[in-house]
């Protein structure tokens, strides 16, 4: 993750930023955190959260031809109190930037970020020397875990990317992989 | 100073009840998740939940750890009394509402001859617990969600009371067995055909009562957020949403219970009868859920208030009319 631009930092009274004190843990619960991983991957409930063109593929991706259902991931929840996916669809503003960073903060933990499609990469299109507008990356706000390139990705590179964060929540590669697909490892945290 | 166990005893009965119900209602809870989500799949042609376990079976499963293991948030601004005592308030009137259901003509929890007036009594004491979410939450699409709930829940009891008075009269009881007793096996001799617009309004009362779409206003997501549940993360959100089918449950029983025979059936008379009718009910409810869209809150009131309301009262005059001349 890049280092936080401060003059995209939420404003306006001011969020004070998440202080996360993980202390370890008492008891051996590896296999009971093995089960509870698998869990977590297999149930990614992302929020209906979409800033450009690449959230119509998001939208695709639900319906009938692409189906994430098949995953368990088609719970599309409207709070982000209930949902474990942000899939950050599209180009973020620097006007939006502060509404990002609130949802991400909203959401309770364990949570994930995916950045669908190069605005949300890297500035896609947006990206040339002067620009005032966007942002560069909303790695530059958030921590991001899957970045799915594309302008837009197909619905099948969403899906492919829903994979890959299977793969770093539950250390596994649950589905097959098509042939000759340059596929890369996930990193497993 | 020996105490006997024995199961003519009320209070063995009750516990043992309680704790059939509890299990009955959380394995009704996976299972519904499961239908709903198949459902969905169906009626917008996919396949729904498919690679978690055997055709997506494992799915239920799954999300309830999931929500078990999610992080519990309670907003700053709300308050954290009322907020936490909610779902519970939401989840614990529905075993109540569970006591009186004939599920078979000696499997019965308690003794009542007022079954009825227990179930609708209790039901209504869910629309507060939305009320204290929406509330304790401190948040403004919750609040929304909230008044939504109130004005819904006493819109819909009106119409809903005047279809199952109906029934009352025609079968002379409050009790759910004296009722389904003076039903016959056969649907002919069903409520719901002798008296087909009760059943009707009855159906559709129910449907808003348990705020399914296409009344599901209180946490109509394009307009509020998720309402009342808005600030609910994890368990708190599993809680409604299994008080949620709970209480589907308990309408679709009655509905079975009131309008369509109960336990009987014209071949092997039992519980297998009941719950065929139960699941019945509860398929169509969920698949209204997914065909209709959701109506305007004007429109959803004046359904009720407008039209549901007159026609029921009318029904219900009528009826005791044909009660009357009929002996």
């Amino acid at each position: 993750m890049a280092p936080q631009d401060p003059s995209l930092a939420p404003q306006l009274g001011g969020i004070a930023p998440t202080v996360v004190n993980v202390e370890p843990a008492l008891v051996n619960m590896s296999p009971v955190q093995r089960i509870v991983d698998v869990c977590r991957a297999m149930s990614i409930w992302p929020m209906t959260f979409g800033l450009a063109c690449c959230a119509i593929e998001m939208m695709a991706v639900g319906m009938a031809r692409f189906d994430i259902a098949r995953f368990g991931a088609e719970v599309f929840r409207p709070s982000p109190r209930q949902s474990d996916l942000m899939i950050v669809a599209g180009t973020v503003n620097r006007k939006m930037a502060p509404a990002v960073v609130r949802l991400y903060e909203q959401m309770p933990a364990p949570k994930w970020v995916m950045a669908l499609g190069n605005c949300a990469i890297s500035g896609g299109p947006f990206k040339c020397p002067g620009q005032y507008a966007v942002v560069e990356g909303v790695d530059t706000l958030i921590p991001v875990d899957i970045y799915v390139p594309g302008c837009p990705p197909r619905p099948e590179a969403l899906l492919e990317g829903l994979f890959q964060l299977q793969h770093k929540i539950s250390g596994r590669r649950w589905w097959p992989v098509a042939k000759g697909a340059p596929v890369g490892k996930a990193e497993v945290a | 100073m020996s105490m006997t166990i024995s199961l003519a005893d009320p209070l063995v009965r009750l516990v043992l009840a309680l704790v059939g119900i509890f299990a009955f209602v959380a394995l009704n809870g996976l299972v519904l998740v499961y239908v709903e989500r198949k459902v969905a799949g169906f009626c917008q042609r996919r396949p729904g939940p498919l690679h978690v376990g055997p055709q997506g079976l494992l799915q239920p499963l799954v999300d309830a750890l999931k929500l078990v293991g999610k992080q519990l948030l309670t907003p700053a601004k709300g308050d954290r009394i009322l907020f936490w005592a909610a779902p519970l308030l939401a989840f614990l009137p529905v075993a109540l509402c569970f006591l009186p259901l004939p599920f078979d003509a000696s499997l019965k929890a308690i003794e009542i001859n007022l079954g009825l007036v227990l179930i609708l009594a209790f039901s209504g004491v869910n629309v507060i617990a939305l009320c204290l979410a929406g509330w304790g939450s401190g948040n403004k699409w919750g609040i929304l969600g909230a008044a939504r709930a109130v004005a819904q829940s006493v819109a819909y009891e009106v119409p809903l009371l005047l279809s199952v008075l109906a029934v009352a009269f025609m079968s002379g009881s409050l009790d759910l067995f004296v009722i389904t007793e003076s039903q016959g096996a056969w649907p002919w001799q069903w409520y719901a055909m002798k008296n087909p617009l009760a059943f009707l309004i009855f159906i559709i009362c129910a449907v808003a009562e348990t705020n399914r779409a296409p009344f599901d206003l209180p946490e109509a997501e394009s307009e509020l957020t998720a309402g009342f549940h808005t600030e609910y993360s994890g368990m708190g959100f599993g809680l409604f949403f299994l008080a949620e089918y709970a209480n589907m449950i308990v309408v679709s029983g009655v509905a079975a219970a009131l309008f369509l025979g109960g336990y009987q059936g014209p071949v092997a008379s039992g519980i297998w009868w009941f719950l065929a009718k139960l699941y019945a009910v509860l398929l169509l409810i969920i698949w209204l859920r997914w065909t209709y869209p959701r109506v305007r809150f004007d429109q959803l009131l004046n359904l009720s208030w407008k039209r549901l309301t007159p026609v029921a009262l009318l029904v219900l005059a009528g009826t005791a009319v044909a009660v009357r001349l009929g002996g």
